[in-house]
């Protein structure tokens, strides 16, 4: 019963790549409705990209106006219409650009772009699979998540423009249409996009769940996955349980819009006008959203921070620094995001004990977090670190991570908080603890696994451009807005001329700006880089990066069904880089410790007192030869 | 040296959890179906909470006697929760039906699957008919989305409202997932009626079918515990 799966994709490809013509397959079977899990890691790749151009320039534009608030920039008329009427972006224009960016940024690219690929890719490939549990479910996934994308860039296209009560859609300013332009079709647009965007997620979630508990290759043991695999199936678990609160709360609110309900509006006076609806309580849409929106945060970071692990391990041809502990931390941080909702609503009149109890499950999440941050720089700690662009990003998240999380100590405080919610403190903290580390991660994959994707390399030189200017960038944009927000300067306004104690920091916000655009252009190197080493990279060997674990030992080709021959054993766990005694710095999981006689340790047989006895027998015998 | 002795080293372990199996012996099929039941589970539960906090935070809330206390076609009034109880009793019904198709598809046995799985089909149509008489009836006195009988007033009017707006949402969130549980069991009748079942040697869909429909019915034991019973 169990095994028919497995029987099943065994047989597919059973015959290999011997007979070419034996399923024949058409474009459109190939790289359109592709139900290889590889092919469909590249369309989430390649789409969350697309997004994420997207997404920052959206950014750039607003930045534009944070900067120059008073100069007008006749392009942008020629580009947005009436949004820029003059040159200058229309405020209503501008909640709308923060909204979709948030959104975009943090459903699109570093949800779906980050998961989506790497669970896809890196799932049955470093588990031995030949496929997903489910390949069509798998294709569907792909194929709501660029319907949901098609819907939210559609309400760029409708007379009252995008959604614009930012990414959080609070109502009543979400609910009621005649608040603001955007909450008009706009809003019905990013309500019906995200329902979209759940369904893929689930059904992606589902899938990496099911492939990894039941497909593991044999002698692939819980404790033998990658960390990549373990974050990304904590991930998606985070990601079955908290979605679906968001759909209850995104049901109620669609009710409220279009049904005349009143879940969460009441008492509302509009222009003069009392609102028929009463009894509802905005604060409970903030209790339902929040319940996704915290461990979504974490469902952004903790595949980078596997991504991340897995790279740096291999980089600093060193065993991860406490593997088991970065499991637990991981498992940790898992439990603890479903109970800190309430940290992002300590002003909203909580109940002060409450709002304690929220403020030390927040702070407990940084003693997970601060194991993972030794345990990566106990990792790098006098390894022999080949500096890599993706170890270079798995660096750069490690160090966006850490100094993105101090202010999360900050911001835990329910206290504290009073004075800097809703600040640009805020807006510091998350671009660099979930924003920038993300992104770090995600772009180190993308340089890792590029080999594994295209069968070439990128080019290093570009990378190394392209890894300063971010990381740079990353740091001189946010960085001076800890400072805006410690001064009380809010987020989400839209010109800093209209209040007195903000104008002093019109200066900072044009530097910031100016750091924004050269960063932006630093991404043009790696669109660049990525899209010419698709067709025109430097072939890559099978191993390019001396690594251990099974993607690279299948071959450059990229077969469907992954490997030619039958799916190769586990042996050992994915971390033997530099083990004392062996010839190479690196073991792959896949070999015997038969062949491995010099190097085993009496703790690689997991208390197995023959398998002791044995090597004891052989390292006497040896050591008598020696001699 | 011997190379068999060191061989022995590769033995790899085979226990449930040392990769090549299942490690609970499910069909990843059916894993699938629990998780998704558990994530659906997390929305109904969002729904019903967030029942309770405008229940808890409302001085006043309709009296469930009082507002379903009709049988349609027999009685306007005096019968109070009999109708529902009827619903909630050809739902149950419908569920055993289900675990008699499961049952029947373990002894591979076609015909009697197509029966049970004809009488959980209708089961669930009956429920999804009681449902819309109850909803019009309540209809035609005077409830909807965002619309009261005008006989709730004053204090009583916004504990109403609320009711209201509430009982027809999860009510319909849930008559929506029987509603798909009806399609589903339709299709699954179908391919058991083309033998797709048959040629595959087992009637593990059902099974996976069944959990859903349970859960379905699960569910409306608790809607109709907070909407009906207290």
């Amino acid at each position: 019963m169990s095994s028919t799966a497995i029987h099943h994709t065994l047989e597919h490809s059973g015959h290999g790549h011997d007979d070419h013509g034996h399923h024949h397959e058409t474009f459109l079977t190939k790289y359109v409705f592709s139900q290889d899990h590889k092919m469909i890691a590249k369309q989430f790749l390649i789409t969350g990209i697309i997004m994420g151009v997207i997404g920052m320039m959206l950014s750039i534009i607003f930045r534009i106006q944070l900067g120059w608030p008073d100069q007008s920039f006749p392009l942008l008329e020629t580009f947005l219409g009436k949004w820029a009427e003059g040159g200058r972006i229309k405020p209503d224009f501008y909640l709308a650009l923060v909204t979709i960016h948030g959104t975009i940024m943090v459903f699109f690219v570093l949800t779906a772009g980050l998961s989506g690929t790497f669970s896809n890719l890196l799932i049955p490939l470093q588990l031995g699979a030949r496929d997903m549990a489910s390949p069509f479910l798998n294709m569907l996934s792909y194929w709501f998540f660029l319907t949901a994308c098609v819907i939210m860039m559609a309400s760029f296209f409708v007379q009252s423009g995008p959604a614009s009560a930012g990414w959080t859609i609070y109502p009543p300013l979400s609910a009621v249409p005649q608040a603001i332009p955007g909450s008009g079709t706009g809003m019905t647009l990013w309500l019906i996009s995200m329902v979209f965007f759940i369904a893929s997620s689930l059904m992606g979630a589902l899938n990496y769940i099911s492939t990894i508990l039941n497909m593991r290759t044999k002698g692939m043991d819980m404790w033998k996955m990658p960390l990549t695999i373990w974050a990304l199936f904590l991930t998606a678990i985070l990601g079955v349980l908290s979605f679906p609160v968001l759909v209850a709360g995104v049901v109620l609110l669609i009710f409220d819009r279009s049904f005349g309900t009143s879940f969460y509006l009441s008492d509302l006076v509009i222009q003069g006008q009392i609102m028929p609806q009463q009894g509802g309580s905005p604060i409970l849409f903030q209790h339902l959203f929040w319940f996704l929106g915290h461990p979504e945060v974490y469902i952004v970071i903790m595949p980078a921070m596997g991504i991340a692990s897995e790279v740096m391990a291999t980089n600093s041809r060193k065993p991860i620094f406490g593997y088991h502990a970065m499991v637990y931390s991981l498992i940790g941080i898992t439990v603890l995001s479903f109970i800190v909702w309430g940290h992002h609503m300590f002003v909203t009149g909580m109940n002060p004990f409450l709002g304690g109890v929220f403020m030390i499950t927040t702070l407990i999440i940084a003693v997970p977090s601060a194991v993972k941050s030794f345990n990566w720089l106990a990792t790098i700690w006098r390894g022999n670190i080949r500096f890599t662009p993706a170890m270079m990003f798995a660096i750069g998240l490690v160090s966006f991570f850490i100094s993105g999380g101090l202010t999360g100590i900050f911001l835990g405080n329910a206290a504290l908080d009073i004075n800097l919610h809703d600040t640009y403190f805020v807006v510091a903290h998350f671009h660099l603890v979930m924003g920038s580390a993300a992104i770090c991660g995600m772009l180190c994959g993308v340089y890792h696994w590029f080999p594994k994707m295209f069968g070439r390399l990128m080019d290093e030189k570009l990378g190394y451009l392209h890894f300063w200017l971010t990381f740079i960038g990353a740091y001189l944009v946010f960085f001076p807005m800890h400072f805006m927000g410690l001064d009380g300067v809010p987020r989400r306004y839209y010109a800093f001329t209209e209040f007195e104690f903000m104008k002093e920091w019109l200066t900072v916000n044009t530097f910031v700006s100016w750091a924004a655009i050269i960063a932006a252009l630093g991404q043009v190197a790696f669109l660049w880089n990525f899209f010419n080493s698709i067709f025109n990279g430097k072939k890559a060997t099978q191993n390019p990066w001396e690594s251990n674990t099974l993607e690279w030992t299948t071959p450059v080709e990229r077969l469907h069904g992954n490997w030619p021959g039958e799916i190769p054993t586990v042996y050992r766990w994915p971390y033997d880089y530099s083990k004392p005694g062996h010839e190479t710095d690196f073991i792959p999981q896949t070999t015997p410790f038969s062949e491995t006689m010099s190097s085993n340790l009496p703790h690689d047989f997991e208390g197995n007192p023959e398998a002791e006895r044995i090597q004891l027998e052989w390292n006497r015998k040896n050591e008598a030869e020696k001699v | 040296m011997s190379t068999t002795t060191v061989s022995q080293l590769d033995e790899v372990k085979t226990g449930p959890w040392d990769g090549g199996t299942s490690p609970v012996n499910v069909e990843y099929g059916k894993l699938m179906m629990w998780f998704f039941l558990l994530s659906d589970a997390f929305t109904f539960s969002a729904f019903l909470i967030y029942y309770g906090a405008q229940r808890f935070s409302k001085l006043s809330w309709p009296d469930p006697d009082e507002v379903f206390q009709s049988i349609p076609g027999i009685t306007d009034h005096g019968a109070p929760l009999v109708f529902v109880g009827i619903m909630t009793f050809i739902l149950i019904m419908s569920s055993v039906t289900m675990v008699l198709a499961v049952e029947a598809g373990h002894r591979n046995s076609k015909k009697e699957v197509v029966g049970w799985m004809i009488a959980t089909i209708v089961g669930g149509f009956m429920f999804l008919g009681c449902q819309a008489l109850e909803w019009s009836h309540l209809h035609h006195e005077g409830f909807w989305f965002a619309s009261i009988p005008e006989t709730y007033k004053g204090i009583d009017q916004v504990g109403a409202l609320q009711f209201a707006n509430l009982f027809f949402t999860i009510t319909g969130f849930h008559g929506f997932h029987v509603f798909t549980g009806v399609l589903i069991n339709i299709i699954i009748l179908f391919m058991t009626l083309a033998n797709v079942f048959e040629k595959r040697g087992t009637y593990l869909m059902v099974e996976k079918v069944g959990l859903y429909w349970h859960f379905v019915d699960l569910v409306w034991v608790f809607v109709f515990t907070f909407f009906y019973l207290v």
